[in-house]
């Protein structure tokens, strides 16, 4: 089973914090002093059963000695490592790495999410040449003019005997290609200089960048509430975002969240959740009169809200990504088969719930609720366009046996350890494979 | 060896030129700006060789050959393809369709001569 993070760090962290003594901490958790002191330096890995006994000494839950806010930067040095080439990082002594050299850890993490954007940069930049119906255009002006220019000139200084008439003709013609060649020089230099402001789009996935602007907000934008100092109170933020298709993105996001804010109201909405106690989702959307993806937006993004919510459109492609603590939601890669998500994806208006639980030393669990809108804006004739979206709330710790038979659901492949799966689409990266 | 050149080919300066370094050389030369027909010219001029662009309006010059090629009382004809893009993508699929030649602008005269007359030749 894989460790996430430093749990050697929160063990020492907690004893510390309860002025326990190491030799104590071991003696009552039945373990030597000496290794304790390994595990503390993150030199060891901790089994389950020890981890438990740990907890139970310090008196916290082990999820929380066993993941922590590294889990992130762990996915993303996993990841690395995948694409090493030549290179064989030790996978198995990560936890190492970020104990003792938390900040070579950060560096490393950081530059490989810095070379995906590169890469992505990179990549559109090789779409726009190979692709620009303009920049093609150009160039063919170009090269049509040179090679009438070329050929003429030729004829004119290798052929001596060649009659008036046709050298007044190619006089003519040359002029009417210098002049083309002209042009077509001026509106690619146009059009070079043009698509240098827009280098910088590609410098930063947009869906990523108004992500990290929203989790700063803590996901909640308080400005569009009913009474609240509306949109363009906002627009200073969204006009600080680097790229235009972020800021496209995060006006699109504030346009729905100002609407969903009209059709529940605040005060109302919280005074239903209350009331009702089960805040389940399908029930609020009927007392509202709205959609149920409406009542997920507004659980998920309300002031402090536990929940995290993802949304995919048809194809899959997650739109939304708020994530919740031990759910690591892919940044790159797809997600996991097995999200009920997918399960509403494919069943329209059709609610999907499960309690799920997501692979690690102290497994976390969550109540999933997913559900599929379909819509038809351009009536018969066009489009179908789906829109499902997944509420995920955490569920207290519970123990082995009284938890309910929960969906064993992983991030994605690469970076999840489940031997086994029936839904694998890949080898994970993940050095010992847990169930 | 034949003596019969089209040239099939919509900037009007370059035709020009072309005719008239070939006209110079021995060669009967007509010429066609493209367009939807281009197939039929051929059929009707019956030509030794076809110098054919391939950036031209309406068909392109892809879709011309791939025609061409697809009758068999045309077989002997000898096609060389000219593209204002020298990428080898371009040059894969005239080859594909079967040009017997590729040159890319911007070419000199001396090489569109030895091109056709190594075609003829060949």
């Amino acid at each position: 089973m894989p460790m996430t993070g430093l749990t050697g760090s929160r063990v020492r962290e907690r004893r510390l914090a309860a002025s326990i003594g190491q030799a104590d901490l071991a003696r009552a958790a039945g373990i030597s002093p000496s290794y304790l002191n390994l595990i503390e330096h993150n030199r060891r890995r901790i089994g389950e059963a020890v981890l438990a006994r740990l907890a139970g000494v310090l008196g916290v839950d082990p999820g929380l000695l066993a993941e922590g806010a590294e889990a992130s930067i762990t996915q993303d040095l996993r990841a690395a490592a995948e694409m090493a080439a030549g290179a064989k990082p030790e996978l198995e002594r990560i936890d190492e790495l970020l104990g003792r050299f938390p900040g070579w850890a950060d560096l490393l993490a950081g530059q490989f999410r810095r070379i995906g954007h590169l890469e992505r940069m990179v990549g559109a930049l090789n779409d726009r040449i190979s692709h620009d119906p303009h920049l093609s255009q150009a160039l063919h002006e170009v090269l049509s003019a040179v090679s009438s220019v070329r050929s003429t000139s030729a004829i004119l200084a290798e052929t001596e005997d060649i009659e008036p008439e046709w050298r007044a003709r190619f006089h003519g013609n040359l002029h009417a290609d210098s002049e083309r060649l002209a042009l077509g020089a001026e509106a690619l230099v146009a059009y070079l200089d043009g698509s240098e402001q827009e280098t910088d789009m590609g410098s930063a996935a947009p869906q990523e960048e108004m992500e990290d602007w929203l989790a700063g907000r803590g996901w909640h934008l308080e400005e569009l509430e009913v009474g609240g100092k509306g949109k363009a109170a906002l627009d200073a933020e969204v006009a600080v975002l680097a790229s235009g298709a972020a800021r496209t993105l995060a006006l699109d996001w504030i346009a729905q969240a100002a609407e969903d804010a009209q059709r529940l109201p605040l005060a109302a909405f919280e005074a239903a959740l209350e009331g009702d106690g089960s805040g389940d989702p399908l029930r609020l959307a009927q007392q509202f009169g709205t959609d149920v993806l409406t009542v997920f937006r507004r659980l998920a993004f309300r002031k402090d809200a536990p929940e995290g919510l993802v949304v995919c459109d048809g194809s899959g492609a997650l739109l939304v990504r708020k994530p919740v603590e031990g759910f690591i939601l892919p940044r790159h890669s797809a997600a996991c088969a097995l999200w009920p998500l997918y399960s509403a994806l494919a069943r329209p208006s059709q609610p999907v719930s499960a309690v799920a639980e997501m692979p690690g030393l102290a497994p976390r669990r969550y109540q999933l609720r997913a559900y599929c809108v379909v819509q038809h804006p351009l009536g018969f004739a066009g489009p179908e366009l789906r829109d499902a979206a997944m509420l995920i709330a955490p569920l207290p710790p519970m123990s082995a046996s009284e938890a309910p038979m929960a969906l064993k659901l992983g991030s994605s492949c690469r970076i999840c350890p489940r031997a086994g799966c029936l839904a694998r689409r890949e080898p994970s990266i993940m050095a010992e494979a847990g169930g | 060896m034949g003596k019969h050149i089209l040239l099939i080919e919509d900037e009007p300066n370059i035709a020009e030129a072309i005719r008239f370094i070939l006209t110079r050389d021995g060669w009967q030369v007509s010429t066609y700006a493209g367009g939807a027909d281009a197939v039929q010219q051929v059929q009707k001029q019956r030509p030794d060789v076809l110098i054919l662009d391939v950036m031209l309006p309406g068909l392109s010059g892809f879709e011309i050959l791939g025609q061409l090629r697809a009758m068999p009382e045309l077989a002997k004809l000898r096609v060389l393809m000219l593209t204002a893009k020298g990428q080898g993508r371009d040059r894969e699929t005239a080859e594909q369709m079967g040009a017997d030649m590729f040159m890319t602008k911007p070419f000199s005269n001396a090489e569109i001569l030895a091109s056709v007359r190594a075609l003829v030749a060949s």
